[in-house]
């Protein structure tokens, strides 16, 4: 490594005033604290429970789509693969980026007939989808069994990355520029103090004008602190990893109907899950159970039946943050000014977090404000009008 | 030879790999798990885990007691999918 850089953790006591103070150390908070600093704003304070990439950003499939539908998703994810595209010239850490697309293949005729339209869609915004016959399907990946599928469409230029350096990418550039970030240090309470925010951790108390709450599946908890109550809960999130494999796969490969979804990481290893219906806890559950492993195997194996004979090394869990309309929670809360939202991704907020980082501190640094901002208000709950995207995977 | 001792040899670190994740501010299995990738090969940590332990406390000032362990991760060895897919003969290859 011939660039030097700060210790993207930090030990030391926390300071006693912030400008900002950034609730939880993953992609999102991270990805801010570093956007914040390209405006100008170095004195933030980024405040991680248990330590970078602990929740849903050390945990998922890396996968980054343009595949959404509706075109602010479309346009937003277009600009997140972009940052992706730059991320290792401009912030000196290799994300190991492949852009091999994602290929959907699809059981429902009607489901298909449907996608017709949002494929129409994303070509109008410039992201190159096709629906694709089986033979183009076994040109793309031969190792495919199509016979129970309807149809199948793919975008070329989608693409997937390893979540970890992406957490250490951030971390190193904002840690550079003079963001603290506090791992092992979680927040247990929030007063409003004369206009501000004080923040209680074991380290000791940080005094911050602002306050965004970037804590993901935890967000619910740490919202309450402010006496505030989320429409989000969390839902686990199961997925597993082969050993190492020759590179043979090239797009990220998803089965609209069940969920499914397996890529092969840069490492060489598939990398996959599947929806599980569970019932609702309150609480992040991240235990792995043997009925995901069974599902899973299935769904790999009769998608690619060669597969049955690869060996899987191990299975983990991540929490989504779920929503009732499937999109995230961003701004101002209503009655809590200087507190800030960013959470309820659904499982989607690694690939988002790299543009919506970028607008949420052009919003907090009096920059233009992204039309997500009111789109995705936490309000829109309460008004009953509610955001309809579908293309929800996993 | 300094620096080029492996200790996990499912990925490759070495010890100077381990060093250089301390250097970096991570001081936890955890963290150095993911920073250098230990224990996340076919061995799972069962021939490296000790070794990093050892090598991360010596290079922290720690007991090795006072690390954690890192969360082992089902199946136990690395075993082929199809035995995990209900009513399917694994007696026959690609089956």
């Amino acid at each position: 490594m011939s660039r030097q850089a700060p210790p993207p953790t930090s030990s030391a006591l926390l300071r006693a005033e912030a400008e900002v103070a950034i609730v939880g150390g993953g992609i999102m908070g991270l990805a801010l604290a570093y956007n914040l600093t390209e405006r100008g704003v170095t004195d933030v304070v980024v405040l991680e429970a248990h330590h970078l990439a602990w929740g849903a950003s050390g945990r998922n499939g890396g996968g980054i789509r343009q595949q959404w539908s509706t075109e602010m998703n479309i346009r937003l994810m277009q600009e997140s693969i972009d940052i992706c595209g730059r991320f290792a010239q401009e912030l000196g850490t290799n994300v190991w980026m492949r852009q091999g697309g994602y290929l959907f293949l699809c059981r429902d005729p009607k489901m298909l007939a449907r996608m017709e339209a949002v494929i129409a869609l994303q070509n109008r915004c410039d992201v190159p989808t096709r629906l694709l016959s089986s033979a183009e399907v076994m040109d793309l990946v031969p190792e495919l069994d199509v016979r129970a599928y309807a149809g199948a469409w793919y975008n070329p230029t989608d693409a997937i990355v390893f979540p970890w350096p992406f957490l250490w990418g951030y971390a190193r550039a904002a840690a550079r520029a003079g963001v603290e970030i506090h791992t092992v240090t979680p927040v247990t309470a929030i007063e409003r103090r004369a206009g501000a925010f004080e923040l209680e951790t074991p380290k000791g108390k940080v005094r911050a004008q602002r306050v965004v709450n970037a804590a993901g599946a935890w967000s619910p908890q740490v919202a309450r602190l402010m006496g505030l109550e989320l429409p989000t809960w969390p839902a686990r999130h199961e997925i597993l990893s082969t050993e190492p494999l020759k590179p043979f796969l090239r797009p990220m490969v998803s089965v609209i109907d069940t969920g499914l979804y397996f890529s092969q990481s840069l490492r060489g290893e598939i990398v996959g899950g599947i929806t599980l219906h569970e019932p609702r806890h309150d609480q992040v559950q991240l235990g792995s159970r043997l009925e995901f492993l069974e599902a899973m195997a299935a769904g790999l194996c009769e998608a690619m039946p060669r597969l049955g004979d690869v060996k899987v090394v191990r299975q983990w869990a991540g929490p989504y943050d779920l929503t009732p309309d499937n999109s995230p929670i961003v701004g101002e809360a209503p009655d809590v000014p200087g507190f800030y939202l960013c959470s309820g991704f659904v499982g989607h907020g690694f690939m988002m977090a790299p543009v919506v980082a970028k607008h949420y501190a052009l919003h907090l640094t009096g920059g233009p404000t992204h039309p997500f901002f009111h789109q995705w208000r936490l309000r829109r709950f309460a008004e009953g009008d509610l955001v309809r995207e579908n293309l929800i995977i996993g | 030879m300094a620096g080029k001792i492996i200790l996990c040899r499912c990925e490759d670190v070495t010890t100077r790999d381990v060093e250089r994740a301390v250097a970096t501010g991570f001081s936890d299995l955890e963290e150095v798990k993911r920073y250098t990738g230990f224990g996340t090969g076919p061995c799972q940590g069962k021939e490296c885990l000790r070794a990093v332990a050892l090598h991360l406390a010596r290079a922290t000032g720690r007991e090795p007691g006072a690390l954690s362990p890192f969360t082992s991760r089902p199946p136990l060895a690395p075993t082929e999918l199809k035995f995990f897919v209900k009513g399917r003969d694994t007696t026959k290859r690609n089956g």
